[in-house]
């Protein structure tokens, strides 16, 4: 026997007669709304308040209305807290999960600028303005002012508040999991089937989101199993499970998905009960499991009853009400109303009295009877059969209520209506399954008429129902049950184990059919009266979802999404059956006909850290770094992201702008010589018989008579004909290429010549490896480029007859062995130097050094793009979209009219390929030199036509250029290629218009006579 | 998440894994002579039934091979897993192969004249 009153020193606790969770020698300091409170170790946050006699603890979504705790799991609706402070803030935790720690810091959510004082209240003064659908009515005209509407709706709306700061300072982990069977739920009849199946040797994982197994066991002090209570009988198989090799217990971790195949994920709140997290634990894991076999004990969740006023706070689940006296010892009032549809809640009665408290008994049902309702009127409470709650009255906490008689089916008053003060209402509505993981899986439901509930039928995924969650609400028949599913799920993973014998249940006898009263009737017309709630989280009341219902709302995914109701962070654990049951009711159809909504993961709101995990920050993607990316970080050098590249964008010097960089550097590529890194170019080595055969078919050119040692540019289509990459191609040998592509599409390159040889060609005898990263590459390029090279040690002759423009030599450079290229990005005499990756960083110092002399410039992306540009060297992925053919571009040069087939060939002969007002890439010169025309600019023929205007087309590249001594751009303009020579206008946002020709697209030397230096 | 059996490495999870589209498209060659319409068929058309669905998969993150699957695409259950260039054996996922419009279309007779060839489509 344990006393909390002397602990606690609060008028609401009395002594109890069996307090086995909490510890009173442990007491815990915490704060709410800035008060200080003391709690004990094993409390929740929830009971701790109410031990203090706090019952106020939020206010409601729309109308603001006060609100208590209601439930002691997680389908609380309305007890949202806010925990932490700063960075460690979180919003929308239910404070019936909440387990305190010394210094906690909890704080209510949804009011301005106090709790008691709510400004929001006003909305439910305002309540016949704010019906079903009140969004919808009522912003929805004129549509030009929902962008005003809307700022002010989202400030108002959302439940919590998340954190300041926006870097969560925690750390999460993951960890994926095979076991044979997980069992979901960690009550009575979880442990008793985790406890036969772990007993074949199985690899059994029992997960359960309370901080101790046990479930509403917990909870409950009149059952006991075997010869002992309940509590004892938990703690004995717990210790028996927990010495298991073979078995995996994790309290505090809520299975939340089930997903197909057998595939969970669970959250584990690994320190979030402590008062500081050790550094070397995570605050929370998600665990990621494989099971071959799962079984489900999720139990149920009690109904609250729909009556006017039963939002109060003061207004509790019955079963909760046990909880918190037996689990928590805090008997929740003083003067207690029993209203319920069922036999379970005469449990609390007694319960409650046993605990000290006055109580009154009113049963919906007219003729009750069976040993719970003796035992309840032997002691002395007095029971009104046939008798509801018809309101509820009280400012911050019920206060008393309008009792009535009512008729058998529940739908009118048929008496007189008494008035009684109370303090507490225990309202019990049945039970319903906790169907959510079976239904996430794809279960099959079936409506159970006697019991009144949706329960398991068939199973989508190898899983077993057990217990309450299988609509079995007697613990004797959960347990046989468990023993089955523990015997049967360990036998279809490959293990044998004989059946345990069910462990003896002594409880009350009762009968668990409920009488099917979903609205309590309030004596007022429709819609008149205090509001009697379905949905507490979203303040949807069952006038509300009569209202939907003659609205034409008449399927319940339209009526979830009209009213709200079953969102939230509750998805409706206590409301949905009641609300599809008065949409039933309002439609004249049978609950099963309506049917239920979707169920979705995850079961309870979970961390997005924890299913971010590690993967944040420096770890959210690889960064690939070149061979010498030292020497660009030693030097200045700025960086771009380039897929997952980071490249040198350009190297500021002396305090200059990024301009006056990329100038400097873009004219010293064609002065003297400049040097790029170019070795995240795409690289695939091509190898085999067929080789040859498949870049014929693969690029839009020929490629079979490539002489071996010469280059080649190729484009590569989609088989629609659009272009998809593009880049040059190396024969190496007979049957061995060397191809490039661009730095963004090489993975995509490779999977795609992947796929055409494993599923289009399989016959083709092709060997493909990425080499991208076995190469460095510098690029040399400029007039000088030739004498670097010299000066750096090359081993062969370099002249334009011995090594001509696209051809390749191997040779070597200051003694590194290199594969040199003589092709150009630039239009300058240009070598691409390949070299092994670990001599790329070599390779590069010597080219510096020897290039000294010769006025060698390292030059970034961002001169490389202007260089290309300025020769109107097209970009993958920047000129092109996706829908842009190489006629479109200009490059009908490289499409072979011989070939009898390529990919995409087909396709370019397609009639829409000949439109005329395709976009076409063309130049463009401003008018005013100086101007650089923005890139994604919109042209226009005409600037002066009414809106909105025809548009032509888009700049793509625009930049200015060093070496014309203007701005230049290209773009994609529609008949572009007709329009040569004409006037394209570009009106810009501040209204100004930009002014451009027409033109060739090579604005540098567009003979190529730069060349060969 | 699925489970899926690289014929290649065996039973991995579907992360590692990437989904092609519809198997058994043949492809028309430049030179067979069939109308833009017809071509349409095999270069936009696709399936999405409810149901028996024969589809190709390859092993992204494992070992890049390409395969077929036959999926059920409501219940997710793997029919069978066969391999490329082949046809199904299992009775359902035939019939699915056999009744598919696309056996009809001038782009498959196109690009198969020879139907008695099994596969040879990607």
């Amino acid at each position: 026997m344990v006393s909390r009153s002397a602990a606690s020193g609060s008028p609401q606790t009395k002594p109890q007669r069996a307090v086995a969770r909490i510890d009173q020698n442990a007491p815990v300091n915490f704060t709410f709304d800035g008060r200080s409170y003391r709690g004990f170790a094993g409390d929740t946050l929830a009971s701790a308040l109410l031990a203090n006699n706090v019952h106020l603890v939020g206010r409601s979504f729309k109308y603001h209305r006060p609100r208590g705790i209601m439930a002691a799991g997680s389908e609380e609706p309305n007890a949202l807290i806010r925990l932490g402070k700063g960075a460690y803030a979180e919003p929308n935790l239910r404070a019936t999960q909440i387990e305190i720690f010394e210094g906690l810091y909890a704080e209510s959510q949804n009011r301005t600028p106090s709790l008691k004082f709510d400004i929001g209240a006003i909305n439910s003064v305002l309540d016949r303005f704010f019906p079903a659908g009140f969004y919808y009515k009522t912003f929805m005209w004129p549509a030009s002012m929902w962008m005003r509407y809307e700022h002010v709706i989202r400030h108002a709306a959302g439940l919590g508040k998340v954190a300041d700061d926006h870097n969560d300072p925690d750390r999460y982990e993951k960890t994926h999991a095979h076991c044979d069977i997980l069992v979901a739920g960690g009550g009575a009849t979880g442990l008793m089937a985790a406890l036969q199946a772990a007993k074949s040797g199985a690899r059994v994982i029992l997960a359960d989101e309370q901080n101790e197994f046990g479930g509403w066991l917990l909870g409950e002090a009149d059952i006991m199993i075997g010869d002992c209570p309940a509590f004892n009988w938990i703690s004995d198989i717990v210790a028996e499970l927990a010495a298991m090799p073979n078995v995996t217990l994790l309290p505090r971790t809520t299975v939340f998905g089930y997903l197909d195949h057998n595939y969970l994920t669970l959250n584990e709140r690994v320190t979030d009960h402590l008062p500081s997290r050790p550094a070397h634990l995570p605050r929370q894991r998600l665990w990621k499991i494989r099971a071959k076999q799962v079984i489900i004990a999720q139990g149920a969740h009690e109904r609250p009853l729909v009556f006017a006023g039963n939002d109060l706070p003061g207004v509790m689940l019955a079963g909760a009400v046990r909880t918190y006296i037996n689990r928590y010892g805090v008997c929740p009032g003083q003067r207690a109303i029993v209203v319920c549809n069922n036999d379970d809640a005469y449990r609390t009665a007694l319960d409650l009295h046993h605990a000290g408290a006055h109580v009154v008994v009113a049963d919906l049902r007219a003729k009750a009877t069976g040993p719970l309702m003796r035992a309840v009127r032997d002691a002395g409470i007095e029971i009104l059969q046939g008798h509801a709650i018809i309101a509820a009255y009280g400012n911050h906490r019920v206060a008393r209520v309008e009792i009535a008689p009512v008729n058998d089916a529940v739908t009118e008053i048929s008496g007189d209506i008494d008035h009684r003060d109370c303090d507490l209402i225990a309202m019990s509505g049945g039970l319903s399954p906790a169907v959510h993981l079976h239904s996430q899986a794809r279960g099959k439901l079936q409506w159970d008429d006697a019991k009144l509930c949706f329960r398991p039928s068939a199973t989508h995924e190898p899983s077993f129902n057990i217990g309450a969650c299988n609509g079995s609400f007697d613990l004797s028949a959960g347990l046989k049950e468990a023993v089955r599913a523990g015997t049967k799920a360990a036998s279809a993973t490959g293990h044998k184990t004989t059946a345990l014998d069910t462990p003896i249940v002594q409880s009350h006898k009762q009968s668990w059919r409920p009488l099917a009263a979903w609205k309590i009737p309030n004596g007022h017309a429709a819609g008149r009266g205090q509001k009697a709630f379905v949905d507490f989280q979203n303040d949807v009341t069952a006038s509300d979802v009569s209202l939907a219902a003659r609205e034409g709302y008449q399927s319940v995914e339209h009526l979830k999404r009209y009213t709200t109701t079953g969102m939230g962070t509750d998805q409706g654990k206590t409301s949905n059956i009641n609300a599809l049951a008065i949409l039933a009711d309002a439609l004249g159809n049978e609950i099963p006909a309506v049917g239920t909504t979707t169920f979705r993961m995850p079961y309870t709101p979970s961390n997005i850290g924890a299913i971010a995990g590690r993967d944040i920050g420096d770890l959210f993607d690889p960064v690939r770094l070149t061979r010498m990316d030292d020497w660009h970080r030693a030097h200045g050098a700025t960086f771009e992201h380039v897929g997952q590249w980071m490249r040198a964008w350009y190297y500021p010097q002396n305090g200059e702008t990024m301009q006056q960089a990329v100038n400097r550097e873009v004219k010293a590529a064609r002065t003297t010589a400049g040097l790029l890194d170019a070795s995240t170019l795409g690289k695939i080595d091509i190898r085999g018989r067929d080789a040859a055969e498949f870049l014929n078919r693969l690029y839009t050119n020929a490629w079979r008579k490539l002489g071996i040692g010469k280059c080649r540019y190729g484009l590569m289509l989609k088989d629609d004909g659009m272009v998809m990459d593009d880049g040059v191609t190396t024969r190496i040998g007979e049957n061995h290429f060397h191809m490039t592509t661009t730095t963004g599409g090489a993975a995509g390159v490779l999977d795609w010549m992947e796929e055409w040889l494993q599923t289009e060609w399989p016959d083709l005898e092709v060997y493909l490896t990425s080499v991208t990263e076995q190469w460095a590459v510098a690029t040399l390029s400029g007039p000088n480029a030739g004498k670097i090279l010299q000066d750096a040690g090359i081993d062969f002759d370099l002249s334009p007859t011995e090594f001509p423009f696209m051809s390749m030599k191997e040779g070597h450079i200051g003694g590194l062995a290199a594969r040199i290229f003589r092709i150009s990005f630039t239009g300058e005499l240009s070598y691409e130097i390949n070299v092994a990756a670990r001599h790329g960083l070599a390779l590069w110092t010597r080219l510096m050094a020897a290039g000294k002399a010769h006025g060698i410039t390292p030059y970034g992306t961002e001169a490389m793009h202007v260089l290309r540009a300025e020769k109107g060297f097209i970009i993958v992925g920047q000129e092109t979209d996706g829908s842009v053919t190489p006629h479109d571009l200009g490059m009908d040069w490289i499409v072979s009219k011989t070939k009898p087939d390529f990919i995409g060939k087909r396709a370019l002969a397609r009639h829409t390929m000949e439109y005329d007002d395709r976009k076409q890439l063309v130049g463009l010169l401003c008018s005013d030199p100086s101007t650089v025309i923005p890139e994604g600019a919109h042209a226009v023929l005409d600037p002066d036509q009414p809106l909105p205007m025809k548009m032509l087309g888009q700049v793509t590249s625009s930049y200015f250029s060093p070496n014309c001594g203007r701005s230049i751009a290209m773009a994609m303009l529609k008949g572009g290629h007709a329009l040569k020579g004409q006037t394209v206008f570009f009106p810009m946002l501040d209204g100004s218009v930009l002014k451009a020709e027409i033109v060739d697209t090579a604005f540098f030397d567009p003979k190529g006579a730069r060349i060969n230096g | 998440m699925l489970i899926i059996t690289c014929p290649f490495c065996g039973p991995r999870d579907e992360v590692e894994f990437a989904c092609g589209g519809e198997a058994h498209i043949a492809r028309p060659l430049a030179d067979h002579k069939i109308s833009d319409a017809d071509f349409a068929d095999y270069l936009f058309m696709r399936d999405n039934p409810k149901g028996l669905f024969l589809e190709r998969w390859r092993h992204s993150a494992g070992c890049r091979r390409w395969f077929n699957v036959a999926r059920d695409t409501v219940s997710n259950e793997i029919v069978e897993i066969y391999p490329m260039g082949s046809l199904p054996v299992k009775t359902a996922a035939k019939t699915t192969y056999k009744t598919s419009w696309r056996r009809d279309t001038a782009a498959e007779k196109a690009a198969t004249p020879s139907r008695s060839k099994a596969g040879g489509s990607k």
